[in-house]
């Protein structure tokens, strides 16, 4: 599984930490750093982090 | 299995929970035809961004259009078309342009509509923010030269608004609301006042504890009639006081409609298992907290309530039984006002009697806890960016079971 973020897009409201902490975090700063190739265990909460970005800033793929 | 998913499920509602309802009924199983009938002509679109980026005129419709996941592609598409009524007893919902479909599962996705002042006066220059087309109506008539503003409702999308105009240098812009405190209702007095005091600080200026007896004006409306007999200026109003749900197309079907539409802890309505409701529609149990059904009408539900929905729906299609434990979401939502930033995450709403600063200082960034019988229920981060990084800090301890019984 590949995780894209768009971080052009990306506000850092960090919906997606909440939903897949695993993947995604905030650095000191509060920005978004995340892993672009996690596990296929975490696919659920990857597409729950997808599906709940404000910006829709965030691509699973395959 | 696959050979019994023939048929058709209805998707009243083509919001964001109509959306996600269909793509969670194919990631579920569910081969059969999905139509989804929506009445307004767009394709699902992101709507928090209408009292914020669109009304500052900063984010055109195709960067709020949500992308369908593919496995979505095939869902049929009824825009621009109202379901009017419901025949539960025959799997049978009406639409405005007189059809009847026959459905094997109905989700009722229909969502909100904004609840509108009933005082007197003229109707023209008073606007809601719901759909895009309300959002583009208001935007034009905030860029008019020296627009006087008032904003009527001092919750989340009326403070949002607010801010927003205040952004782009209207006159004046002036919050009207029969509470002491924006936003106090959800979120308590604490950050009540914190919001207060950097809304006025930004230029907003409040009318607190005030009600609206009417509008002045003869064609349109040019001022605001407070009850105690105050008038405020207004070449814009914007009624901001709360939704109504788009329910009534579900009438006469012996269904507790009272506010939305009832459901038990698996999203079924009625005690049928082949309809079920999703989104801010939806009187839904959280099994997490007291179990209690109330509408949330919170940025994460219709995903959430969309995904349980349709795994109930496509294991009764399939003749299985969903295995699922009782829904129990963490909402979560967001309002960016200003510069500043509100994450919340949980039920802060249920814990406004204990409320404890975390961590910051109201005066800056803070986080704060909301508690009931000393458990904690949910937690808000108010200030820049790095505040939701605190929030998350407590994400486990908002997953705790049991869950809270009273």
């Amino acid at each position: 599984m590949k995780v894209v973020v768009d971080m052009n897009k990306c506000q850092d409201h960090g919906q997606c930490v909440f939903a897949a902490p695993d993947v995604f975090s905030m650095d000191g700063d509060g920005h978004l750093v995340y892993v672009s190739g996690p596990d296929e265990a975490l696919r659920d909460e990857v597409e729950e982090a997808a599906d709940v970005c404000p910006l829709q800033a965030i691509r699973v793929e395959a | 299995m696959a050979a019994t998913m023939t048929g058709r499920v209805v998707v009243a509602g083509a919001s964001m929970g109509g959306l996600r309802a269909a793509e969670q009924l194919r990631a579920a199983g569910w081969t059969g035809t999905i139509t989804v009938v929506g009445d307004e002509p767009h394709m699902p679109y992101n709507r928090p961004p209408l009292s914020k980026e669109v009304l500052a005129g900063k984010a055109p419709f195709e960067s709020l259009a949500f992308t369908p996941k593919e496995a979505a592609a095939d869902v049929e598409w009824r825009l621009g078309t109202k379901v009017v009524a419901a025949r539960l007893d025959e799997r049978t919902v009406e639409l405005d342009d007189g059809e009847a479909i026959r459905y094997d599962g109905l989700v009722v996705a229909t969502g909100m509509r904004p609840r509108r002042l009933r005082c007197p006066g003229p109707l023209d220059g008073r606007h809601t923010v719901r759909t895009l087309a309300d959002a583009q109506a208001l935007r034009d008539e905030l860029t008019r030269p020296d627009a006087r503003v008032v904003v009527v409702g001092a919750g989340f999308i009326g403070c949002e608004v607010a801010a927003t105009a205040a952004g782009l240098g209207v006159r004046e812009v002036t919050v009207v609301d029969p509470l002491p405190l924006p936003m106090v209702g959800p979120l308590g007095e604490l950050l009540g006042r914190a919001l207060l005091k950097r809304h006025e600080e930004r230029g907003v200026r409040f009318a607190l504890g005030a009600g609206v007896a009417g509008f002045e004006g003869g064609g349109r409306v040019t001022g605001v009639v407070l009850d105690d007999g105050t008038v405020l200026p207004a070449d814009v109003v914007v009624e901001s006081v709360g939704s109504i749900a788009n329910a009534e197309w579900l009438q006469d079907n012996g269904l507790d409609l009272s506010d939305g539409v009832l459901t038990d802890d698996r999203l079924r309505i009625g005690g049928r298992p082949e309809a079920v409701a999703v989104g801010d529609v939806a009187r839904f149990p959280n099994a997490r907290y007291d179990g209690i059904p109330r509408r949330v009408e919170h940025w994460s539900i219709p995903t959430d309530t969309a995904k349980h929905a349709a795994k109930v729906l496509a294991a009764h299609l399939a003749g299985a039984d969903d295995q699922l434990a009782p829904f129990a979401p963490l909402p979560t939502f967001w309002s960016d006002q200003h510069e500043f930033r509100l994450q919340s995450f949980g039920a802060p709403v249920l814990g406004k009697d204990d409320v404890r600063v975390l961590d910051g200082d109201p005066e800056g960034d803070v986080l704060v806890g909301y508690h009931t019988s000393g458990r904690l229920v949910g937690v808000v981060a108010l200030g820049g960016q790095a505040a939701a990084m605190g929030a998350a800090r407590y994400r486990a301890q908002l997953l705790k079971s049991p869950a809270l019984t009273v």
